[in-house]
């Protein structure tokens, strides 16, 4: 590249409108940023056509300090937004940036219907098990048996495996990634960016300040180890026995097929209802 | 849908504002429509009056009784290019018109008591973003799923406070079917001007009745665009203050790369925990609205010049009272109607002189006292005897008879 | 002329709201001021159901009807709920198929079993609607016949309109026949 990272990064953000960011140090929300400019910033795509949208918790800061066309909206309902943006304009390019608690608890719904629609959305969820914004309450993929302010005792329920939420809705893009793998972060956001369909990244990141802290997980550098050490490529998975893929995450795209997109078919349909001779 | 328009890299010309200009384009695929006289249901003209006021993008879930009105869009936008779809919620609703607002559409959704109920977190974020939508209630009884096909007035106090904090409200109630097509572009037409989340209350009835109506042609129909901004991207400001609480709106795509946010923020959309500029934007929000009082507020004034008595009252239940009125007159009693076609804000003024010209007020409602609240709120000083209430809940309409009967042993 | 205040009543899927429509669309055809209102469960079928279509040269104001000048009740029930709203000399128009017993004998009464001639002569209760309307026309003249024929030709699916012209045509020769 012929561009210093560093100097691409400042680019692309607001530096000087709405720094210093919320988030905590060690935190990975800065990480995945980084890695989803680096990417855009390599594919040519002019920045007035991008929409950044978001709901409520910490990732959900993100569109505040990039300077896209910005939408920071309800807790939950960022898929929903998002969907009125592409049909009316499908040009432009929506991201989604949402978290655990904003997509699979409160927003569950919109996040299964997007994926039903295969609307070309690209949602990255950065995954840090646990609502960190309000100070560490479960969320549904807050491990089993994981502290929480809310499961004192540990959680009692099962957690949610996004990934295979969002296939069994019909999405048509998954990729797990996980923050310490930033060229992966950028190159699975530009793969599924530049796919045309619904896509759903989930990046496994690190909330060493409240989840770390509540389960002691040793500190931003030892969480990020782990995210290196507990995480096999998908292409080594397949050649593992089930026994040793315990507890690992499975990193890579697990599914990448091509689907009617709903504001291409939606498109057709005008055309063949204009067709047909327009007023009755 | 919008096709890609190329962006200008450099700043657009200063052209003169764009709003209060009927658009051509609309113009010209409408007018080949037939406007003879039909029978034609509320619904059907909400729909209608969307269209002609040039909304061009839906997004609702059904509910029993306002489905016409997404029934009859589903067959139409697509003739003329706009975006129809089925959300899975009415919380997905409210949100897909929000958003598709921000990328520039004329946008709406209709609903009725429990979906109503979904999307007040949605209209609370276009009220404090000041996102122009419509979002159209066609009232059933409640609470809860109440009785679904039958009438009531049960969200008058609702559509005002129905979403949490101070946020100020527009909203419009129509009492016949040609009046379901006017407000509805009045109401899109007004979103556009203030900026805000629009509301048009329906009565069950209403919704589903017909009647003979005959719509203007397009020529007559006075269509208003949100006012573009003139000046270069990095002079745009989304909450500009210094345009009299009403300025110009960027959408997506257009090269103002501008930030939208629900929490409380400063003139350029960034949030902010300043006072100064908390107390600005909240400031703005409530003054776009009081400053231009006259502006929003219609009410119908009928038979009130020597009137004694006077029926206040809104939607099919003001139908009821023209009937009492016209009745009242036969028999000499001297009675007039004054009804508000803008409920919020609410019509002070008129009701102030209201209540020094006659004797007797008499609030017909199907609720429990939401209207009449109001009233009370502005007697003051004078007699809450002089007040006649007349409310009922239990899906039927409150009659000319009844009216007449009340009013009489009340005299 | 003062309001003329018709109620149609009987049970969901009976057509009644149609019926009211099309009533309506041949009022407008008149050029006459029409409104037209329902009220039904909020089930397709079963349930009461009733439209009422109020046809005036001036303003209307209410737009539900509240004393009727003409009543066509296809079901006991119905008859039961809304005789006694009927005008005085209002007419009555009942379908003996469903209704056995009638609670006040009003002055203009016309009782047929149109159910039972709609099977009979037109193959399926499905026209009962049309039928029965036909014939409140022609006894109540309250709009042109062939403003009736042309709503009809309008509001109903190409496919039905021969049928439902056909009942048309029966509840009018029905009416012209009708001795009390």
């Amino acid at each position: 590249m012929a561009n210093i990272p560093q100097r691409i990064i400042h680019e692309w953000l607001r530096h000087d409108k709405k720094f210093p960011h919320v988030w905590c140090a060690g935190c990975s929300n800065g990480i995945v940023l980084g890695s989803i400019i680096r990417a855009l910033a390599g594919m040519n795509i002019d920045r007035d056509d991008i929409v950044m949208v978001s709901g409520i918790g910490c990732s959900s800061r993100m569109p505040v300090y990039v300077d896209f066309n910005t939408l920071h909206t309800l807790h939950g309902r960022s898929i929903a937004y998002a969907t009125g943006i592409k049909m009316h304009k499908p040009h432009l390019k929506v991201i989604v940036i949402t978290g655990d608690g904003d997509c699979t608890a409160i927003g569950g719904n919109h996040m299964i219907h997007a994926a039903r629609r295969n609307i070309d959305l690209t949602v990255i969820l950065i995954n840090n098990s646990i609502y960190g914004m309000t100070g560490g309450q479960a969320s549904p993929t807050t491990p089993h048996e994981a502290i929480a302010t809310t499961a004192p005792y540990g959680n009692i329920e099962p957690d949610f495996n996004v990934c295979d939420l969002a296939m069994g809705a019909g999405a048509s893009f998954v990729a797990r990634t996980t923050a310490f793998h930033t060229v992966e972060v950028q190159n699975i956001v530009r793969e599924a960016i530049d796919h045309p369909g619904f896509a759903l990244i989930e990046v496994i990141s690190a909330c060493p300040v409240i989840y770390g802290r509540l389960n002691k997980k040793g500190g931003p550098p030892q969480m990020l180890k782990d995210m290196r050490d507990n995480s096999v490529p998908l292409s080594a998975a397949e050649k593992l026995p089930p026994e040793k893929l315990e507890g690992k995450i499975i990193r890579g795209v697990l599914r990448k097929e091509i689907k009617p997109e709903f504001c291409a078919s939606y498109a057709d349909l005008v055309k063949r209802v204009q067709a047909m001779g327009g007023e009755k | 849908m919008q096709k890609k328009t190329k962006t200008t890299k450099t700043a657009p010309k200063p052209t003169k504002p764009t709003a209060e200009k009927p658009d051509s384009k609309l113009g010209e695929l409408q007018t080949t429509r037939e406007r003879k006289t039909v029978l034609m249901q509320g619904n059907e003209a909400v729909a209608y009056g969307a269209l002609d006021a040039g909304c061009d993008f839906f997004a609702g879930y059904p509910i029993t009784p306002s489905t016409e009105i997404a029934e009859i869009l589903a067959l139409e936008l697509p003739k003329r290019g706009g975006v129809f779809v089925q959300m899975e919620d009415e919380i997905a609703s409210i949100c897909a018109i929000t958003g598709a607002s921000l990328a520039g559409a004329k946008s709406l959704t209709a609903t009725s008591g429990p979906g109503f109920s979904l999307m007040q977190e949605g209209i609370g974020f276009a009220r404090i973003t000041e996102t122009p939508c419509v979002v159209v209630n066609v009232q059933r009884v409640g609470p809860s799923t109440g009785m679904p096909t039958s009438c009531a007035q049960g969200e008058i106090q609702q559509s005002r406070w129905g979403s949490h904090g101070d946020s100020p409200a527009i909203v419009l109630y129509p009492d016949s079917v040609k009046e379901c097509y006017e407000l509805t572009i009045r109401a899109v037409n007004l979103a556009e001007k203030y900026r805000t989340c629009v509301i048009l209350l329906l009565d069950e009835v209403l919704g589903h009745m017909r009647e003979a109506v005959s719509l203007p042609d397009m020529a007559n129909v006075r269509v208003i665009s949100r006012i573009k901004p003139t000046v270069p991207p990095h002079w745009y400001k989304h909450y500009d203050k210094n345009q009299k609480y009403l300025s110009p709106l960027a959408s997506y795509g257009e090269g103002y790369r501008f930030h939208v946010t629900g929490l409380t923020h400063d003139q350029l959309g960034f949030p902010t925990n300043k006072v100064t500029e908390a107390a600005e934007m909240m400031d703005r929000l409530r003054k776009k609205i009081t400053y231009n009082i006259r502006d929003l507020v219609q009410i119908e004034s009928y038979q009130m010049e020597d009137a004694k008595i006077a029926i206040f009252a809104a939607g099919i239940v003001a139908r009821a009272a023209k009937a009492a009125v016209a009745m009242a007159r036969l028999e000499g009693i001297p009675v007039g109607l004054l009804r508000p076609l803008t409920i919020w804000p609410f019509p002070d003024e008129a009701v102030r002189k209201m209540l020094r010209d006659v004797d007797i007020v008499v609030v017909p409602e199907l609720n429990q006292g939401q209207l009449v609240r109001e009233i009370q709120r502005l007697v003051k000083d004078r007699s809450d005897s002089k007040l006649i209430k007349i409310q009922r809940v239990n899906g039927q309409l409150i009659s000319p008879q009844d009216i007449l009967s009340t009013m009489k042993e009340g005299m | 002329m003062t309001n003329y205040e018709i109620r149609l009543s009987g049970s969901g899927g009976q057509g009644l709201i149609l019926a009211g429509i099309i009533l309506g669309r041949a009022a407008v055809l008149d050029k006459r001021r029409v409104t037209q209102t329902q009220s039904y469960g909020p089930e397709s079928r079963g349930g009461s159901s009733r439209a009422d279509v109020i046809i005036s040269d001036q303003e209307i104001y209410f737009p539900e009807a509240t004393s009727f000048d003409c009543l066509l009740a296809l079901t006991q029930e119905a008859c039961d709920k809304y005789l006694f709203d009927l005008r005085e000399n209002g007419i009555l128009i009942i379908d003996t198929t469903y209704v056995k017993n009638l609670a006040l004998a009003a002055e203009n009464t016309y009782e047929l079993p149109f159910t039972e001639i709609a099977i009979e002569k037109l193959g399926s209760p499905i026209s009962t609607n049309i039928l029965s309307l036909a014939f409140l026309v022609k006894v109540t003249g309250i709009v042109k016949e062939s403003s009736l024929k042309q709503s009809i030709s309008e509001s109903v699916k190409p496919a039905f309109v021969d049928l439902n012209l056909k009942a048309m045509k029966l509840g009018f020769e029905l009416a012209a026949k009708y001795q009390k």
